[in-house]
């Protein structure tokens, strides 16, 4: 590992991950504080989004739960584009075994999100 | 939901946010209890809950660990190849196996490391002990963190490569199949077997728990397992509870972080037995 890389890996991936917990943690609290003040979810009782569609018209709709959801959405991507991120940094610094190695993690990755559902 | 119920939630994922960050786990072992035997919430969206809750510890813990470098983003992807692999084995094999069975014999594992870790609780990490895995120089794995509690720069080598990569692999099967456990493991294998310091076990643990569970966060979504009103406040709390964990965790020695771990790990023990009686 050489020290005069053109840019800090590390910082890259915190920064990264740094964007992506705030705004999603934004997005949440945002939901819950309209969760509160209207007193409602905007579902029936028991009920909320359960697909990225579901989500997005509940959004259109003004729907405090679905703006929660938006926000635990892109939580939940944050890991994920972490990893994607990690492949362009190793590909940046030409380290081959370590572009091969997070590829394959991403691939795993891609693989248990499309497939999750038949496992 | 009434609003002191959410306070209430937020609060504990605060506390589970901030012993995750510490000690390199995901706080499931706190959230899963406090929302159903406390609150009554079902079981699937506690898990659900559990799964967000890792999400947020692992991402909002990594902002500081990475930066810091305390993180091994190397050891980190190497390692990620086992707990994904053996999360999606563990997803394939569970209906063929006896999970009652698996429950009673990592609890047992759990007793025996709890064990291991109090007989070695002193032990301080002297740079030059371990005999480096030549795995872990072809993959150039061996690193240097600033250690704020001794104010000076540590060097680390790299032990047993494939056992590590192997208990990684049961870890991912662990959390693939029972939904507790995982990151301890993971620091029980860079600890016990790689031989790395405390501090780099538990944030690099940190850094790979996000990667596992986001990658199963899809299936709990859709099977309507992540109740807004429920994880939405567990979210902000635990990672409100990780930024400030991090803070004390670098300042902690690795005595300290030991010593907290122990009591985890019997607390993790005591759940899978727990869990391995009501089946």
């Amino acid at each position: 590992m050489n020290d005069d890389k053109m840019f800090d890996a590390e910082v890259f991936i915190s920064a990264s991950l740094r964007i992506g917990v705030f705004l999603s943690a934004i997005v949440v609290a945002i939901g819950l504080i309209a969760y509160f003040f209207s007193g409602t979810t905007g579902y029936p009782a028991g009920e909320f989004p359960t697909s990225v569609a579901g989500v997005f018209s509940g959004l259109l709709q003004l729907k405090p739960a679905a703006l929660i959801s938006l926000g635990l959405f892109l939580l939940i991507a944050t890991p994920v584009f972490r990893v994607g991120a990690s492949v362009i940094i190793f590909i940046i610094e030409r380290d081959h075994l370590y572009t091969v190695i997070t590829l394959l993690v991403f691939g795993i990755l891609l693989f248990s999100l499309i497939f999750g559902k038949a496992l | 939901m009434l609003l002191s119920t959410s306070i209430f939630i937020f609060l504990s994922s605060l506390v589970a946010g901030l012993i995750g960050a510490l000690l390199g786990l995901g706080g499931g072992i706190i959230i899963i209890p406090v929302l159903t035997l406390m609150l009554g919430i079902p079981i699937h969206e506690a898990i659900g809950a559990s799964i967000v809750s890792v999400i947020a510890t692992s991402s909002g813990s990594a902002i500081a660990y990475v930066r810091d470098k305390i993180t091994n983003i190397r050891i980190g992807m190497f390692l990620e190849t086992a707990t994904t692999v053996g999360a999606i084995t563990g997803a394939f094999i569970a209906s063929h196996i006896s999970v009652k069975a698996l429950y009673i014999t990592f609890a047992l594992l759990m007793f025996y490391s709890a064990a291991t870790m109090t007989r070695k609780r002193n032990a301080r990490y002297i740079e030059g002990q371990v005999q480096e895995d030549p795995i872990a120089k072809r993959l150039s794995m061996s690193g240097q963190y600033f250690d704020k509690a001794l104010h000076t720069e540590i060097h680390y080598q790299v032990a047993h490569v494939i056992p590590g990569w192997l208990v990684n692999y049961t870890a991912g099967i662990l959390s693939g199949l029972l939904g507790i456990g995982g990151g301890a493991f993971k620091v029980l294998g860079m600890d016990v077997f790689m031989r790395l310091p405390m501090k780099v076990s538990t944030a690099t643990s940190n850094f790979m728990i996000g990667v596992t569970a986001a990658a199963s966060a899809g299936v709990y979504f859709t099977r309507g397992d992540i109740d807004p009103v429920v994880a939405g406040p567990v979210a902000i709390g635990v990672l409100i509870g990780a930024l400030a964990g991090t803070r004390i965790m670098v300042r902690l020695n690795s005595k300290t972080l030991r010593l907290l771990f122990i009591p985890i790990l019997l607390l993790i023990a005591i759940q899978m037995l727990w869990k391995a009686w009501w089946m």
